[in-house]
């Protein structure tokens, strides 16, 4: 029996496969303006209580007796058919963050470091979180006009990557070079999976 | 950059109510968890109460009239997402809506369903 799903503008049928994809990089990396390349982008906010561990590590002077804390996301969707959806969420790189990143991992079909060579070191604790996860991600470096070409090699040394992680150059404003950076991270994806009967446990 | 506070006082703002004063000082919501790209659906079953639901409640049971996920509705009726869960939750429990896992969240994602994306993606 066909239900036949109503189809609003913009509309997903009931039935559609949800694929996540994490976009993670530090502040003015141009997360925004990669998930704004590819996909409808909408602001989402997500307040939440400041655990006794993330006030541990965060920086709480001058905040005093605050006990929630607001994080801004970039969250594009991007129809591939009716029946399948990709969401690209753009998150904060820094630890403090990573409370998120928990619940936005599972599932997720892997994650895209986004990093700027000439602030490499903003981007140690997302593939230290990935890598930890064993999620899989790939580094994509955003080209500013101006930012020095670096080498790849050089930048899998400088940020400690295995030989197979792809490391690719990209300018997050083409919507070209965003396409190619999701479809390098899925062939990535791809490579490292092995075949598993679908509905068995990993 | 403006303070978490200051993001709050725009000119549409109009009282300053902090998020969680919406859910009772909840800060978890009720029963099964759900994932941020959940399909949420409303049951277009009968209020019981009109009266208890709070205006926030009926914004988003109207989002959900046609399929829509968690994510989406938080970013539409322009709350956090935690304050949106637990409105979510709510409106389970009155049976006013459906919350449904996609099923990419719970499985790992078999090749199948990669190399359909990357064709997906290729043929953008």
């Amino acid at each position: 029996m066909d239900y036949g799903v109503s189809d609003p503008v913009g509309g997903i049928s009931v039935q559609h496969r949800a694929i996540k994809i994490l976009l993670a990089g530090g502040f003015g990396v141009g997360k925004t303006t990669l998930v704004g390349a590819v996909s409808e982008i909408k602001p989402l906010r997500t307040e939440e209580p400041l655990t006794e561990g993330s006030l541990r590590t965060d920086q709480t002077a001058g905040i005093e007796g605050k006990t929630t804390t607001t994080v801004a996301m970039d969250f594009g969707r991007i129809s591939l058919r009716r029946d399948l959806v990709l969401y690209l969420f753009g998150t904060p790189g820094q630890q403090r963050f990573w409370f998120m990143w928990d619940e936005l991992a599972i599932g997720a079909l892997g994650a895209v470091v986004l990093a700027d060579t000439r602030r490499l070191a903003d981007s140690f604790p997302a593939i230290d979180y990935f890598e930890r996860r064993q999620i899989p991600f790939i580094v994509a470096l955003n080209c500013f006009d101006g930012a020095r070409r670096y080498d790849v090699e050089d930048v899998r040394m400088a940020l400690d990557l295995e030989p197979g992680l792809p490391i690719i150059l990209c300018d997050a404003r083409s919507r070209e070079s965003a396409k190619e950076v999701l479809i390098v991270l899925v062939e990535h994806v791809l490579a490292t999976t092995t075949e598993q009967p679908v509905s068995g446990f990993a | 950059m403006p303070s978490n506070d200051e993001r709050w006082l725009d000119a549409e703002a109009g009282p300053v109510v902090r998020p969680y004063a919406l859910t009772g000082g909840r800060t978890r919501p009720a029963g099964e968890s759900f994932d941020l790209v959940a399909t949420v659906m409303a049951t277009h079953a009968p209020i019981a109460d009109p009266a208890s639901l709070a205006p926030e409640h009926i914004s988003v049971l109207q989002l959900a009239r046609a399929p829509t996920t968690v994510a989406d509705i938080a970013s539409d009726v322009d709350l956090p997402l935690g304050v949106v869960r637990i409105i979510l939750a709510d409106l389970r429990e009155l049976g006013l809506i459906v919350i449904s896992t996609p099923v990419a969240t719970t499985e790992r994602i078999d090749q199948h369903t990669l190399r359909e994306v990357l064709n997906g993606l290729r043929g953008l």
